[in-house]
């Protein structure tokens, strides 16, 4: 029988509760810069746009130590959370929700974005027409219509967050309970002799983890497009 | 009795209309020939199309003044439209389609219920259907209920038969009839065939590439 002792069940733990913040945190965010990418034009668009889809791109170390430029204790913005809210995310579970976060951003941004383009605009019109202002229709039609969307890149991010190594172990190190999520917990016991065993129970863990969060996600896209 | 003062110009898509009407409470006919910008009108004056020179009035409130910049956004103006793809929410079933005007509706003026116009429209047997069920004929039928129910003053119609069969269209006409004699709202109904609209409509606006003129 396959039963988790109490540190596996803390990393387990511990990844879910990353990953989900990371997600949570990123949503309202990503939903307004998608509407803003996909509905209107201003200047700097561009800019903006390559500026959030850079963790795309860069090396994920890079990412990391950006992070803990900025968020750090005497970094201008975390020294600034520190001082105002007295937030600490350097070496914290939240930094490295924070740092999930970004690395699953550009993702997260990129699926709704597609998702609010693909909704048909003469939908839009319809409802104006019904007497529907601008925040009613997207909030009732645009917003509904786009949710298949919204909900994978729910997914990729989450999927993202939950793999997320190297911005995570630059940004908030691998602290054993309250950073080490699985992907750090089994590079740990990889670097650990005779560490083997217990990685592979990891390994196997994470695969579980992947595919219940993906069986889930496939059953609620099914249900959303099957009522339509 | 509801005024409609209208001058429109475009030039992307050439239309020009300059018409003073009495819309009555019954059926104003927009007829004309594929491409004489009959749909671009209606667009205008719903709102959705905001043309180079546009000066609309009804009942004497300015709906629509491109030279001094006045321009009321669709969802203030109050003006019903069936679109000639029905365009129903494809999320929401064919009740909830129905309701969705009456939410910003019902602070403005007491009207036509939801019931009423169930049984007017003959949809009871479709209420809870979602519109990819519906066939083309009831899609309209769904169209047109839930445009009167958001109580327009005045009801734009673009080629309601348009894209039916003949089975489909003697399925539509008979409640077409019903609402131009029970509900005397005014109504403007844009078509290319005058046999659809030569016995129902009050007053006729034939628009040919460019030109208008008002007949009745």
């Amino acid at each position: 029988m396959f039963t988790l002792t109490d540190a596996e069940r803390e990393v387990i733990w511990l990844s879910l509760k990353v990953s989900a913040s990371a997600v949570g945190l990123s949503l309202p965010l990503a939903i307004i810069l998608a509407l803003l990418f996909a509905r209107c034009d201003f200047p700097g668009k561009r800019l903006c746009e390559g500026v959030i889809y850079l963790p795309l791109v860069l090396p994920p170390v890079v990412t990391g130590y950006i992070l803990l430029l900025l968020l750090g204790r005497r970094g201008p913005i975390g020294a600034w959370l520190y001082d105002a809210f007295g937030i600490t995310l350097a070496f914290r579970w939240t930094g490295a929700a924070v740092a999930a976060a970004v690395m699953g951003f550009p993702l997260m941004v990129r699926a709704i974005r597609l998702a609010i383009e693909g909704v048909d605009r003469h939908l839009e019109e319809a409802a104006a027409t019904l007497g529907a202002s601008p925040w009613w229709t997207l909030a009732t039609i645009t917003l509904p219509l786009a949710l298949p969307g919204i909900l994978s890149g729910m997914v990729l991010a989450f999927a993202k967050a939950l793999g997320e190594f190297g911005a995570t172990i630059t940004f908030v190190s691998n602290i054993p309970g309250e950073t080490q999520t699985l992907a750090l917990a089994i590079y740990s016991l990889t670097q650990t002799p005779g560490g083997d065993t217990h990685a592979m129970r990891l390994i196997w863990l994470s695969l579980a983890v992947s595919v219940a969060a993906l069986l889930v996600s496939e059953a609620l896209a099914r249900r959303i497009v099957r009522r339509r | 009795m509801t005024s409609l003062r209208a001058e429109i110009r475009h030039q992307f898509e050439p239309i020009t209309l300059d018409v003073r009407l009495d819309l009555g409470n019954g059926l104003t006919a927009l007829l004309g020939p594929s491409g004489a910008g009959k749909t671009s009108v209606l667009n205008v004056l719903a709102g959705l199309l905001r043309p180079d020179v546009a000066r609309v009035t009804i009942d004497d409130v300015t709906i629509a003044d491109t030279a001094r910049g006045v321009w009321m956004p669709p969802h203030q103006r109050q003006i019903g439209y069936v679109f000639q793809d029905s365009r129903l929410f494809s999320h929401l079933t064919v009740r909830q389609n129905l309701a969705f005007g009456r939410w910003f509706a019902a602070s403005r003026r007491e009207g036509i219920g939801l019931d009423d116009v169930v049984s007017l429209l003959g949809l009871h047997p479709l209420l809870h259907r979602h519109p990819a069920k519906l066939s083309g004929g009831e899609q309209r039928r769904v169209a047109l209920g839930r445009a009167l129910l958001s109580h327009p003053r005045l009801l734009l119609l673009d080629e309601p038969l348009g894209s039916l069969d003949v089975a489909r269209r003697q399925e539509i006409l008979p409640y077409l009839d019903r609402l131009i004699t029970e509900l005397r709202l005014p109504m403007i109904y844009v078509t290319h065939d005058w046999a659809e609209i030569h016995d129902r409509a009050q007053q006729v606006v034939v628009m040919d590439h460019g030109s208008s003129r008002v007949s009745s």
